[in-house]
């Protein structure tokens, strides 16, 4: 370029303009076509895949949770059902600042600590943009505060889900198990597709064991939302199956007597019809509020039915193994008469002990501790009446373990009846292959006698006990229990298994025996013969809980309270034609006779009153 | 000499009165045009602000407010605009330096001047005062400019891009220097300048990454190129952009009836995004109507800078009518992601204020320099 100052050209720079302008032009033109190109090839070509991705983003698929199926007692009595039940949710994503709403919140409402620290588990677990819940069971005033706070809390949302509520609350708590929030480990043993949006599962009980009928099958709706998820309208629908509805046998009313029956006392009632081998009462005292664990219970609360002495979250009925005691000596009697190694009519002296031949050591009768025994005669009858020890030593001795344990399995004991609950445990029943199994010991012919009267290894459950005076009470009908009646109100049959068979001679004798212990001169439950208006039958039990040395003596008044023994007892009525079978434990009660017969008498006396008033003469019999 | 050989042809100069339209300032083609695609934005713009007649009345304001300011800029000769552009350009970048130390703003960009409690934006400006300063230190020269003059002319443009880019605020750095390359362009700059500046471009492009870009700047690159390395932050809106505009096809979904726009996926979509609005409801027709528009109007503006009288209106009329594409281009190609998310809104199209009256204000230029009597004298 010249240094010199070049003169203006105004041909030639109207030429460089126009020149560079017509470029301009050109290049705008292009660019112009490019960006129809790059629309042309989005709106074109690639149509399909944005169509896709723009139903994508608005239209979801939302899970309709079912409604959960409702629990009655044999009479319709509600036991559980779904309460509307407002609950407080933050959407992380949508609050600026997370502890001021927070804050702000606990000027509105009361949040407690358990509250908080339960959100916080929750918050972790969850994505940004769901809603966390953080308080449930709103109060209508909760609500209204919120409402008019509305504007000041973004990312807050209150919305209404169905509860699951026990209106018995505390009576049923062992019978119903609950239902509580389900966890990361179920999801994984359920259908996850039909618990999406569920947020419920039953985690024990007839909640957990009919959990499949109960939850019922999820519904889905395509919705379309906007941008904040929130739902605009809904395009499809496909409606939840609600859970079927369930009737038990239980009725509310024996139960309530049973707990009654019970009182203070700790321990375990379990009443079977015998016709059907349903569950008509089934009570662990103490109980606890099942309503506390629907929504994760605190941990405060937890710590104190945890740690409780009482351990009231202990399902006794099911899971409690005690020694049966006296209460099996029926049934060893029976065996005894079965495999003919005594008959009626033979008898053993009683001096208040027994000893093997051969070995010094004395195997004591209870009565021993007031210097005497059952007498120089004592037959199975009276055995059984008075609970004579020796006797039940010498025949066990006779029959051996091993045709005991033969003998008392078709029973139910030592092993799981199937009630159709969940945590059942199985007990005891010992014999020789077993004691090699678990101890790997052999068996020694002293602890045979220890079996014959239900103590040493033995131990069985409450609902055993029912189960297999049940067996008694109908002369060999075996059943699985069950607490289910019917479903939707189709009948639900109990399933039979393979009777016991036996020569009904010597069931008569054992019923005689086993009326006698309560209307027997002798009976050691005789005391309940009082102002009764029909025939039972039964069978006194006292279970030692701590051994007792040689020569040493039980005395209840010194030693503690969690030691003393088990009062039980089983019974079976009206004794003519049995239609209930009744098992009675009372947990560190003392003796069986003293305590448990009488929470039996209580509970009969409530059977017959509700079942067959005529029996009680309170109406005209048709 | 040359322009008077030019316009010999049109003899109507001399013997026809000039029109209504030529006396009142008024490029009617220009006019009509810019109607038609103001009126176009308000139907867009009611679907896309939620369907808020609000927005469109608000809208419509400003339309009114720039409409005005464009008759009136139209009324002055381009000499004026050439006399009085250097003082205008001074106090623009006084007050550029004052949003440096005086500045309000949001989101961590100091853009505003708060004057008496008016709201007021220097660099919007300065996007009519630089190309309008740069073509009037050019029209002086002789063209091609010598290298001093190119230099000098840099130095005018660069001044302002540098504090607008340090507010920061990238995309009207990019608009106010390009306008200025523009007049050089136009006024005929050396191939080997223009060569040796696409090199020098491309080789600080990582000096440029390293050092001067901020991170969010870096991030908005990196998402242009990879929108799904993070799909609900910063590549949200350029997927759900891209969604909208693909998802309308040729016909589209049909007015107010965008569910990406209606359901509020697609952010920002009644200021920079709206065209996509435009995409997902009224599909490539309703595209191809709009850059129909456009180019139109573009043309019109060339054929005012070819038929302009002086080289300041020339360069004045070039220089706008570019500046104008590169919003078009810049808006469009970042919303279906052919370049980084910068804030460049579509002309006349997207709301707000301060932008539509700068560029009515550049097309008031563009129709002064258009409607200048044509005289012999005048060259």
């Amino acid at each position: 370029m010249s240094p010199v100052v070049t003169l203006k050209d105004p041909s030639r720079e109207a030429h460089i303009f126009t020149m560079r302008t017509l470029l301009s032009m050109l290049l705008v033109v292009m660019l112009l076509g490019l960006l129809l190109a790059r629309y042309f090839s989005l709106q074109i070509t690639e149509y399909e895949i944005y169509r896709t991705e723009s139903d994508r983003n608005r239209v979801q698929l939302q899970p309709l949770p079912p409604k959960r199926g409702l629990i009655y007692d044999r009479n319709g009595v509600l036991l559980a059902d779904n309460r509307p039940s407002y609950l407080l949710s933050i959407v992380r994503e949508r609050v600026p600042d997370l502890e001021a709403t927070l804050a702000e919140l606990e000027t509105l409402l009361p949040v407690s600590e358990n509250d908080l620290e339960k959100f916080h588990q929750r918050l972790q677990r969850r994505r940004p943009y769901e809603a966390v819940p953080l308080r449930f069971r709103l109060t209508e005033e909760e609500r209204a505060k919120l409402a008019v706070n509305r504007y000041r809390l973004p990312g807050v949302v209150v919305d209404a889900q169905l509860l699951r509520h026990y209106p018995q609350g505390e009576l049923f708590s062992h019978a119903l198990g609950y239902v509580g929030r389900i966890s990361e480990q179920e999801l994984w043993e359920v259908d996850e597709t039909n618990y999406r949006g569920t947020h419920h599962i039953g985690k024990i009980g007839v909640e957990k064991f009919y959990e499949d009928i109960l939850h019922g099958q999820v519904g889905y709706q395509n919705v379309e939302t906007n941008a904040h998820g929130r739902v605009l309208r809904v395009l499809e629908r496909s409606d939840p199956m609600p859970g079927a509805d369930i009737y038990l046998h239980l009725d509310s009313r024996l139960q309530q007597a049973a707990l009654d029956a019970l009182g203070e006392q700790r321990g375990a009632v379990v009443a079977i019809d015998t016709r059907t081998g349903g569950i008509l009462a089934l009570v662990s005292k103490p109980g606890f509020d099942i309503n506390l664990f629907v929504n994760g219970i605190s941990s405060k609360d937890y710590s104190a039915l945890r740690d409780s002495p009482d351990l009231p979250l202990f399902n006794r009925a099911i899971q409690g193994q005690y020694p049966p005691g006296s209460t099996v000596k029926p049934i060893v009697g029976l065996a005894g008469l079965e495999l003919g190694v005594v008959t009626a009519q033979s008898t053993i002296a009683d001096p208040g002990w027994y000893s093997l031949p051969g070995d010094r050591h004395r195997y004591r009768d209870w009565t021993l501790k007031f210097g005497r025994g059952h007498g120089a005669a004592v037959d199975l009858h009276s055995a059984i009446e008075e609970s004579c020890d020796v006797y039940f030593y010498d025949l066990a001795h006779k029959l051996e373990i091993d045709r005991i344990h033969d003998f008392l399995s078709p029973f139910g004991l030592g092993d799981r009846t199937g009630v159709d609950t969940t945590h059942e445990r199985r007990g005891v029943l010992p014999s020789t292959r077993w004691k090699r199994d678990a101890r790997a010991e052999p068996w020694y012919p002293g602890e045979t006698l220890s079996v014959g009267i239900g103590q040493g290894y033995m131990v069985t459950t409450p609902v055993q006990l029912a189960v297999a005076t049940s067996v008694i009470a109908t002369r060999g009908e075996r059943r699985i229990p069950r607490m289910l009646r019917a479903v939707d109100g189709q009948p639900q049959p109990t399933p039979d298994l393979e009777p016991v068979q036996a020569d009904p001679a010597n069931w008569d004798v054992v019923h005689a025996a086993m009326r006698d212990v309560v209307h027997g001169e002798k009976g050691s439950a005789r005391a309940q013969s009082k102002d009764i208006q029909y025939t039972m039958a039964g069978k006194t039990g006292t279970a030692q809980v701590i051994g007792i040395a040689q020569g040493e003596r039980y005395n209840a008044d010194e030693i503690d309270e969690r030691h003393r023994d088990h009062g039980l007892f089983i019974a079976f009525a009206p004794y003519e034609n049995p239609t209930v079978a009744l098992a009675v434990v009372a947990e560190n009660g003392g003796g069986g006779s003293s305590v448990a017969a009488p929470i039996a008498r209580q509970i009969l006396d409530a059977y017959f009153s509700l079942f067959a008033p005529e029996v009680l003469g309170l109406v005209e019999e048709p | 000499m040359g322009d008077y050989v030019r316009q010999m042809p049109d003899a109507g100069a001399f013997t026809r009165r000039p029109s209504v339209w030529q006396r009142v300032h008024i490029d009617l083609p220009l006019l009509v045009l810019l109607m038609l695609l103001t009126a176009y934005g308000l139907f867009i713009l009611y679907s896309a602000s939620g369907q808020e007649m609000g927005a469109v009345v608000r809208q419509g304001r400003y339309f009114l407010v720039a409409y005005l300011v464009m008759l009136v800029a139209a009324q002055f000769n381009p000499t004026t605009y050439r006399r009085w552009a250097p003082l205008g350009y001074l106090v623009g970048v006084a007050a550029l330096l004052g949003v440096m130390f005086f500045g309000v703003g949001a989101k961590g960009a100091q853009r505003w001047l708060s004057l008496g409690g008016f709201r007021f934006q220097p660099s919007e400006i300065m996007k009519l005062m630089v190309p309008l300063t740069v073509a009037w230190y050019l029209a002086d020269r002789s063209l091609p400019p010598a290298f001093r003059y190119v230099l000098v002319a840099l130095a005018i443009l660069a001044l302002p891009a540098v504090l607008i880019l340090l507010q920061p605020d990238l995309g009207t750095a990019l608009l106010i220097s390009s306008s200025g390359l523009f007049v050089l362009f136009l006024a005929g700059i050396g191939w080997r300048y223009i060569i040796g500046a696409v090199v020098l471009a491309i080789a600080s492009a990582w000096p440029a990454w390293m050092f001067v870009l901020k991170d969010y700047q870096k991030q908005r690159i990196l998402t242009l190129l990879n929108p799904e390395s993070d799909k609900l932050g910063a590549g949200w809106n350029i997927i759900q952009s891209k969604t909208a505009i693909g998802s309308g096809g040729w016909p589209g979904k049909g007015w107010l009836n965008g569910t990406q726009s209606q359901l509020d996926f697609l952010p920002e979509s009644h200021t920079d995004f709206i065209i996509a609005v435009l995409a997902e409801e009224f599909g490539l027709r309703g595209v191809l109507v709009l850059l129909g528009l456009y180019l139109l109007i573009l043309l019109r503006g060339f054929w005012i800078g070819l038929r302009a009288q002086t080289t300041f209106g020339r360069l004045a009329a070039g220089s706008l009518t570019l500046t104008f594409f590169v919003y078009i281009f810049v808006n469009m190609g970042m919303v279906a992601g052919l370049l980084p998310v910068v804030g460049v809104p579509l002309p006349l199209v997207s709301a707000g204020g301060t932008s539509v009256v700068t560029l009515m204000l550049g097309f008031g230029v563009l129709m002064a320099v258009g409607t200048e009597k044509r005289t012999v004298a005048n060259s």
